[in-house]
């Protein structure tokens, strides 16, 4: 129901497009829709506080474009972590039909109306891009757990249920969702432990505290390099492509899938959205289309991407459409099986 | 003394003119941020943070850290001069700077401020040069357990040390843990306390709370009992200033035990907030001056600065080393550090030898300049207080209730700070106190947190807070401090009668 609903939203949209692009098309005023341009300053509104995984891909993307000099305008982050995110969204509901405030996000805009109250809707929301995929990595202490590969992991969280610990960052968020998938993707039954960030968890298995926990590379690239963890592998569908040896010899290449290792969760990853309001006019919507995948090519972006090690996949329109509604369902399954949904939506 | 020739590399670096310019502009736009209460270091610093996109990571990370420095000094002036802490931390200064600042003495409060503020950051880089590698190793073995341990000990120094009536501690310890529990749960990830109003899922931040209490709540006492603040006597000369600073020296006991308090909560997950309060506690408690703490007592003033900024500067290292932010500032500096291209972490000691040891130069250098920055500021505040309360007054109004907006810029914030300035208000006409309150409101949320992960990962068993001997000794330490009333009223009352006397017996 969702998927064609959003379906005929979409072509309704670009029918209204086309058809207004025709009728002005003689007067030569077509010119127009691809010469909209912010004349005053424009806020790059993050649903994070300041020193998180989207307050740094946003300030990286205000870096890329005001050090290239691809905009104009001088570009303001403004941080909204409130209700998990949701204050940033909200932000978007009270400033309908505003091309001066773009918001930066990641699957939080579509998951957070599942699980908790929240006070704004989709239709509030007008999707410009996402430009990177974060991925999870499973990681373990190899020193303090003993827990080298994938399968060990496996092992002992058979034979000790409950028992072994899986840290990550918050609750009922990418974390613990990937933990649940992990459970019932392998059969077993884990103890998960949020603390306040995905570095926070880091340390507490870099310290021999935890036996394991699930994070972005970035936050734990540094304790991998110190010999204080290990990844056992990475939640994608297909291995990571950057060959370079961090540790021990062994490369982000050399990581195995878990589909591989024997857990069947493939491409848990993490979408870097960037939204609009509802009502901003179609031009303003295509120029920071065009301008999010400008940010995309310069050296500075890349670098981010890099050092993440990140997927690189930029998707607008009907495209980004399509992988919103898909993204929303998987979500509403996870949701429902983990019993996180809202009463009322059940 | 590998260390020290990597120091002397990185002096090299810091040393430069251009870095020079870099700490003072620093450091005087950190004064600035730092007066004004609200905006706070790590709103300063984050507004910063796109100047530095063009700048080398050396210059960028000094700039930053020394606006955090400058910040830190700024804090204390406000809190001083109108009872308004500029930031978190410098809470404590309150206690009896202010009452010193009323008696005329505002110079000389402001001095003593300074003077052994300076001398705490000292410590605490000294103490960074010199154990940079073992404290990176020492902190990765604070677990669930150790982290609620080390808040144990804040709040077990403060009850056990607090005046006053046991039962109004009491009262306040728990409504503040109440205030502290508003908002998103880590643990279960569910509002708490909320009541459905949708701008308290995030929490009441901290600051809101103490700019109600103490800038609102001291305005409406003022104007009660009517305008008692003799800021005409200040007397502006130099030579009050340099007398106040020789006068430093005598406190030795005092800087010495703060510093050494404030290392170690800066080292350990306490942070600066819970270092001047466990300081204050400490001096209030050790000091043969103890009884006049509240009443404008300089050494009232010299335990929470010192062991404040000695805590604030060791609190950088775990960022550096472990990748962790210390504080709200240490998250938005590692953000830049980020984006700058270094990743900290273990491996930044080895791969940006240059950069960390410019960054720690650079704390030495940076603290003198804010130091001798910010006595000279010191004429400029004292001139404002001449102003009469007409003035002053809305003055503080207009700074409290802008500082509570531009915490996260929510017009809700403002009627939260003005709620709390009448709590503050009733406390104090009730006489009850109001630091263990805050306490409560800064650490019960972190000391809640740390102890249902502790329980998660023990399966519920309590006995993990002694099987470790870091955690057992940690929690010792804090049930010999929870019960040293209870011990010296049972052995020493006799003696200590006439003292605890003077203490319970408050205007």
């Amino acid at each position: 129901m969702k998927i064609t609903s959003l379906r005929n939203g979409a072509s309704l949209r670009t029918g209204v497009l086309t058809a207004s692009a025709l009728a002005v098309g003689l007067t030569g005023a077509t010119a127009a829709l691809a010469e909209w341009k912010p004349n005053r300053p424009v806020e790059l509104v993050v649903s994070a506080g300041p020193g998180g995984g989207s307050d740094i891909f946003t300030r990286v993307v205000q870096a890329a474009l005001t050090k290239n000099k691809l905009v104009e305008t001088p570009l303001i982050v403004v941080n909204k972590p409130g209700g998990s995110g949701s204050e940033a969204f909200n932000y978007a509901e009270d400033n309908v039909g505003s091309p001066y405030k773009v918001y930066f996000g990641t699957q939080d805009a579509y998951v957070l109306p599942l699980g908790t109250k929240v006070n704004y809707a989709m239709k509030d929301l007008t999707p410009v891009a996402s430009m990177v995929f974060d991925v999870f990595i499973l990681w373990s202490n190899p020193k303090a757990s003993g827990i080298n590969t994938a399968q060990e992991f496996v092992a002992k969280a058979k034979e000790n249920p409950g028992k072994v610990r899986v840290a990550g960052a918050k609750a009922k968020d990418a974390d613990e969702t990937v933990v649940t998938l992990m459970e019932r993707a392998a059969g077993i039954d884990l103890a998960y432990i949020p603390y306040k960030s995905g570095s926070e968890a880091a340390i507490q298995v870099a310290g021999g505290h935890i036996e394991a926990n699930t994070n972005n590379p970035s936050e734990s690239l540094e304790q991998w390099k110190a010999g204080n963890q290990k990844p056992l592998c990475v939640f994608t569908s297909a291995r990571l492509t950057d060959k370079t040896v961090v540790a021990d010899g062994m490369s982000w290449a050399d990581i195995p899938t878990c589909v591989e290792a024997g857990i069947d969760v493939k491409d848990f990853v993490q979408p870097r959205t960037v939204w609009m309001a509802a009502d901003v006019p179609p031009e303003a919507v295509a120029y920071y289309t065009e301008l999010m995948k400008k940010a995309m090519e310069t050296p500075e972006f890349k670098d981010y991407t890099t050092r993440n090690v990140q997927i690189t996949k930029f998707m607008a329109g009907d495209e980004l459409k399509t992988f919103l509604a898909e993204q929303t369902k998987n979500y509403e399954k996870i949701y429902a099986d983990n019993n996180w949904l809202l009463p009322a939506s059940q | 003394m590998g260390n020290f020739g990597q120091l002397m590399d990185g002096f090299v670096v810091a040393l430069t003119m251009h870095h020079v310019m870099i700490m003072v502009i620093g450091v005087l736009l950190g004064l600035v941020v730092g007066v004004l209460p609200g905006l706070g270091a790590p709103n300063g610093v984050s507004l910063l943070l796109p100047l530095t996109f063009t700048m080398d990571p050396i210059a960028a990370i000094i700039l930053l850290t020394s606006m955090y420095w400058g910040a830190l000094f700024g804090g204390s002036t406000t809190s001083i001069l109108f009872n308004i802490p500029g930031e978190p931390s410098s809470v404590a200064t309150t206690f009896d700077g202010h009452p010193m600042a009323k008696q005329g003495e505002a110079v000389r409060a402001l001095t003593l401020a300074f003077g052994s503020a300076g001398f705490g950051a000292m410590v605490g880089v000294v103490v960074i040069t010199l154990l940079s590698g073992w404290v990176a190793n020492f902190a990765l073995q604070f677990g669930s357990p150790e982290y609620f341990a080390v808040y144990f000990m804040a709040f077990a120094s403060f009850i056990g040390m607090a005046g006053g009536s046991p039962f109004k501690t009491l009262v306040c310890i728990m409504l503040g843990l109440a205030v502290g529990t508003v908002g998103m749960d880590t643990i279960s990830g569910e509002g708490r306390l909320t009541f459905g109003i949708t701008q308290l899922t995030n929490g009441i931040s901290f600051l809101i709370v103490v700019i109600g209490l103490f800038g609102i709540g001291e305005l409406l006492l003022t104007i009660d009992e009517g305008y008692k603040f003799e800021g005409v006597k200040a007397k502006l000369s130099l030579r009050v200033i340099l007398r106040t600073l020789a006068e430093l020296p005598r406190y030795w006991v005092t800087l010495l035990r703060s510093a050494l308090i404030g290392c170690w909560m800066g080292i350990t997950p306490g942070g600066p907030t819970a270092a001047s309060f466990m300081s204050y506690a400490l001096g209030r408690r050790f000091s043969r001056r103890g009884k006049y703490f509240g009443k404008g007592e300089p050494e009232g003033i010299v335990a929470p600065e010192t062991a404040d900024h000695s805590a604030g500067s060791c609190a950088l290292l775990p960022m550096l080393a472990l990748g962790v932010p210390g504080s709200a500032t240490a998250a938005v500096m590692m953000g830049g550090l980020m984006i700058w291209g270094l990743s900290p972490g273990p491996m930044l000691f080895t791969t940006r030898p240059d950069f960390v040891w410019g960054l720690i130069a650079s704390m030495y250098l940076g603290n003198v300049i804010a130091v001798v920055l910010v006595l000279a500021t010191v004429p400029i505040f004292a001139w404002i207080l001449r102003a009469p309360f007409t003035v002053v007054g809305p003055l503080i109004a207009i700074i409290c209730l802008i500082g509570a907006y531009t915490v996260s810029n929510h017009i809700f914030d403002i009627w939260v700070a003005l709620a709390f300035g009448l709590v503050g208000y009733v406390f104090k006409k009730l006489d009850y106190p109001l630091a263990p309150f805050v306490l409560a409101v800064v650490l019960g949320d972190k000391a809640e947190d740390a102890f249902r992960q502790s329980m998660l990962s023990s399966g519920g068993s309590l006995s993990v807070f002694f099987e470790g001997s870091l955690v057992a000794t940690m929690m010792g330490i804090g049930i010999l401090l929870l019960s040293l009333p209870l011990l010296t009223a049972l052995f020493g009352g006799l003696f200590r009668r006439g003292a605890e006397e003077g203490q319970t017996s408050r205007p």
